[in-house]
């Protein structure tokens, strides 16, 4: 019988049933009752800090505030007009570093309204509806291509069809969503939330979806300026650091993000491999989900391996509490120097790190984990750089509202400079770039 | 050790807390709980005239909820008893002669014929209950049939039927007055006038507490059709203890005992309706809210605050806010004061800067010197309306801090005085009288 201490890669450490309650919804949602109680803790602020954080500005004391009153469709209609993907943000967002971390209640008393939490419940029962809020304002002939039908794309697509553009809505996948649909721990998105969300967001009209179409592959900047009056690009960040370390090539060592899209399409959970002794090398919020994910499938140990302290996480202090809760351990300075295995990993060895005079810097001292997979997390690159785009850092060089060096050419998301990697700021940068290419249309 | 035991007009009980007259009290059975729960005394629910009434067969309440649905008010449309006399008269006579050291005082309503209360009150004296109350507040349906608060609005009436009474009855007579009127000291002087040996008060406020938006028909709702009730609960107590002491400070009607009655909810409220004038206090939607329960803390927590400010009995304290309740011209207009905000216990919401940018005198500004989010009081506009200190969440984070005599008010450019200066004698009073 396969369980937790089944050596090597396997499915079924645990039944389906267990795996059911495991990636069961990380935060149910509220019921009516819930939901008035916890409006009723908002306490209206002016020119709300909350509001402030949020990378697409929803105006969540007026949003909550209408859900205190049982106007739900308004607080509906609130949160969509400044994020159509406010459903997916509901869960995914960060909240503890964004709205909830700037509610003055969580300065008053460290128990912020459940901003988020509220959020879902309001978009949650509008889009339980099948019925939009928004209709699409008067055709107006103009073509735009999105490429890439991830949060930034979706955003840029429904917010130009509301404008009454065409458009057509490309992705190099089999299907829609982006990170929406293949990144993103189970436990966020239950229910095949993802796929529901874009069918309802595609319902609004003039977006025609295009899967399977990579750009360099068969689908060229040069053909989409041709034929479309803007095009813009919302491709995500298509590859990953390497770990640059001895043994990476050994079997059972693979990107975080490959492993949880993996665990994203997979119709039984039961049927998908996992060590017996993970290792995560990283530090954001992929290295969380793909450890917590490892655990909740039945790993006897996952253990996080960051090569900085806790605070210099980018996955927030929350998550990585979630990851302890969940039984994952977290290591702090710790580097890895090769991976070794007999064709496939078994051990990776870390040697202890500091803060230096110089920066960060080996102490020479070494410890190994025994690790039948190991998952890097250490951060995801542009790839296939469109050409006679101006980069920044690695990304697609873009201006306050979107645009690249070229013009007739717009970008946002993850591909692009601008704000952090965040869902919610990926749709901010596409719903903007959607009103800059609607404003040069006149 | 203080003392809560209580002696109101004659009648007493171990403590100052009755159930008024109302569900609570219709039955035997409900009243030897609340007497098990501790509750000092009871009004027994109206008593009328036979064939007993009836009432509705469909809700009889509604409500005003707050945050977490909480119970702020509650609406009545049930009538005075609905069971036969006889059937009461039983079971007030068993109950007193069980529970001889509580109060039980027997509400009536009867037509206001003569006749009528000659032929009641000796039925109830039979009882062996300490006292009756006149029930001449309840706003619905009896005040159609020329009862109940059709009494208590017109003065004459109330004098009238307390004279008659007080003639056919050995019994302490309570008259239990109507908030529903324009001053309510005429109604009390009438009680006073026939010789009542004190007033109760207030009674439910005349209410519809919503409509319902589908029906368009207000609730409760008896069969799309719905009357307006009786408003309780602690919506109602800064009605009644104003009310209650307009009749405390009043020349005519001071010294006449009064029982408290109107949202009751805590031993705090009690206690302010005590310092107000009322001799005792009378609660119910508390009870209907929580269940009979609720007179433990009642009774734990006003213990508590006397003995913390040591004061002995009831005594030492009925009536000692009553000094303090004056008329508007003259508060001292010398005495000013400024909003203060502490800044460490400011968690940033903005609402004192919203109500007093939008509704009030600009007197908050909101960025401080280098942009941050920081609230602080302008002197030069602040009015000390308090509006800030009302809307903030955060209690003691905004003050009222008093200018010290010498001092100078920013916004009038005047020094602070020492001595006392109202509108009596303010230069812009056209009437103002003399000030030597």
């Amino acid at each position: 019988m396969t369980d937790r201490l089944t050596p090597g890669i396997v499915a079924g450490r645990r039944d389906a049933r267990e795996l059911v309650e495991a990636f069961a919804d990380l935060h149910p949602p509220l019921t009516a009752h819930e939901a008035r109680v916890a409006a009723d803790r908002c306490y209206f602020c002016h020119d709300a800090p909350c509001v402030t954080a949020c990378p697409t500005s929803i105006d969540i004391p007026q949003f909550i505030r209408e859900i205190s009153t049982g106007a739900t469709r308004a607080a509906a209609k609130t949160i969509f007009d400044q994020n159509i993907l406010g459903g997916m943000c509901a869960r995914v967002c960060p909240t503890e570093t964004l709205c909830e971390e700037a509610c003055v209640r969580e300065a008053a008393e460290g128990e912020p309204v459940q901003i988020g939490r509220l959020q879902r419940f309001a978009t949650d029962a509008q889009m339980a509806t099948g019925a939009q809020l928004n209709s699409r304002s008067a055709l107006t002939g103009k073509r735009v291509a999105v490429v890439g039908a991830g949060p930034a794309g979706l955003a840029c697509a429904h917010r130009l069809a509301v404008h009454g553009h065409d458009v057509t809505l490309y992705d190099a996948k089999n299907k829609a969503g982006g990170l929406n649909e293949f990144g993103i721990a189970a436990y966020k998105t239950v229910g095949g939330f993802a796929q529901a969300e874009i069918d309802w967001l595609l319902s609004i009209g003039g977006i025609t979806l295009e899967t399977g179409k990579r750009l360099g592959d068969g689908l060229s900047l040069e053909q989409l300026q041709a034929e479309f009056d803007a095009v813009f690009l919302g491709i995500g960040l298509g590859g990953v650091n390497a770990l640059r370390a001895e043994g990476e090539e050994l079997g059972g060592v693979l990107p975080a993000v490959e492993f949880i899209a993996d665990l994203r399409q997979a119709d039984d959970l039961s049927t998908l491999p996992v060590g017996r002794n993970v290792v995560v090398i990283g530090g954001g919020m992929t290295a969380v989900d793909a450890a917590v994910q490892s655990k909740l499938l039945g790993a006897e140990t996952v253990t996080i391996a960051y090569r900085r302290g806790r605070e210099a996480m980018s996955a927030s202090e929350w998550e990585q509490d979630l990851a302890t809760a969940k039984g994952v351990t977290i290591r702090h300075w710790a580097q890895p120097v090769r991976i070794t295995g007999n064709g496939a990993a078994a051990e990776v060895e870390f040697e202890y790190t500091r803060s230096g005079a110089n920066g960060l810097e080996g102490t020479g001292e070494i410890f190994r984990l025994p690790a039948d997979q190991v998952f890097t997390a250490i951060g995801q690159t542009l790839n296939d750089t469109p050409e006679g785009l101006a980069l920044e850092g690695g990304k697609i060089k873009i201006d306050g509202e979107g645009r690249t060096s070229v013009s007739s050419i717009w970008a946002g998301g993850d591909c692009a400079t601008g704000g952090d990697d965040l869902t919610v700021t990926a749709v901010a940068e596409g719903r903007d770039a959607a009103e800059s290419i609607h404003r040069t249309f006149g | 050790m203080a003392d809560l035991s209580n002696d109101f007009i004659g009648i007493k009980s171990p403590n100052p807390f009755w159930l008024a007259s109302a569900p609570p009290t219709d039955k035997e059975y409900n009243v030897r709980r609340a007497f098990e729960a501790g509750w000092g005394g009871v009004v027994w629910k109206t008593l009328g005239l036979d064939p007993h009434i009836v009432n509705v067969n469909g809700p009889r309440y509604g409500a005003v909820w707050g945050a977490d649905r909480r119970l702020l008010g509650l609406n009545n449309i049930e009538l005075i008893t609905d069971r036969p006399l006889r059937v009461n008269l039983d079971e007030i006579k068993v109950v007193k002669r069980d529970y001889p050291d509580r109060a039980v005082v027997v509400s009536l309503m009867v037509p206001c014929e003569e006749e009528c209360w000659k032929g009641i009150l000796p039925q109830v004296e039979e009882t062996g209950a300490d006292g009756i109350e006149l029930n001449f507040g309840c706003p619905h349906g009896m005040s159609e049939r020329g009862m109940g608060s059709a009494v208590g609005q017109v003065p004459d009436y109330i004098e009238m039927v307390t004279r008659w009474c007080k003639a056919n009855t050995r019994m302490p007579v309570i008259v239990k007055l109507t908030p529903n009127i324009t001053d309510i000291r005429y109604p009390a002087r009438a009680a006073k006038a026939g010789g009542a040996d004190a007033v109760s008060l207030i009674n439910t406020v005349s209410s519809i507490t919503s409509v319902n938006l589908d029906s368009f028909s207000p609730e409760p709702t008896i069969d799309g059709k719905g009357s307006h009730g009786g408003y309780c609960g602690p919506a109602v107590k800064p009605i009644a203890l104003n009310m209650v002491a307009e009749i405390a400070r009043d020349a005519e009607t001071a010294g006449l005992p009064i029982s408290g009655i109107g949202g009751i909810t805590n031993w705090r409220d009690a206690a302010e309706f005590i310092a107000l004038g009322a001799g005792n206090v009378q609660v119910c939607t508390a009870a209907m809210t929580y269940g009979f329960r609720v007179v433990g803390e009642m009774i734990s927590g006003l213990k508590l605050w006397m003995e913390e400010k040591g004061h002995e009995t009831l005594a030492d304290f009925e009536g000692r806010a009553v000094p303090n309740v004056t008329d508007w011209q003259f508060l001292n207009l010398n005495y000013v004061t400024k909003a203060r905000i502490d800044q460490d216990l400011c968690i940033k919401c903005g609402r004192c800067y919203a109500v007093c940018e939008d509704t009030s005198h600009q007197a908050i500004s909101m960025a401080g010197p280098n942009g941050e989010r920081r609230f602080e009081v302008i002197d030069e506009e602040c009015v000390a309306c308090n509006l800030c200190v009302n809307v903030c969440p955060v209690e003691g984070c905004i003050t009222m801090e008093e200018l010290a005599t010498g001092a100078v008010d920013l916004r009038t450019g005047e020094t602070v005085k020492p001595d006392h200066g109202d509108w009596t004698t303010h230069p812009n009073n056209p009437s103002r009288v003399a000030a030597e």
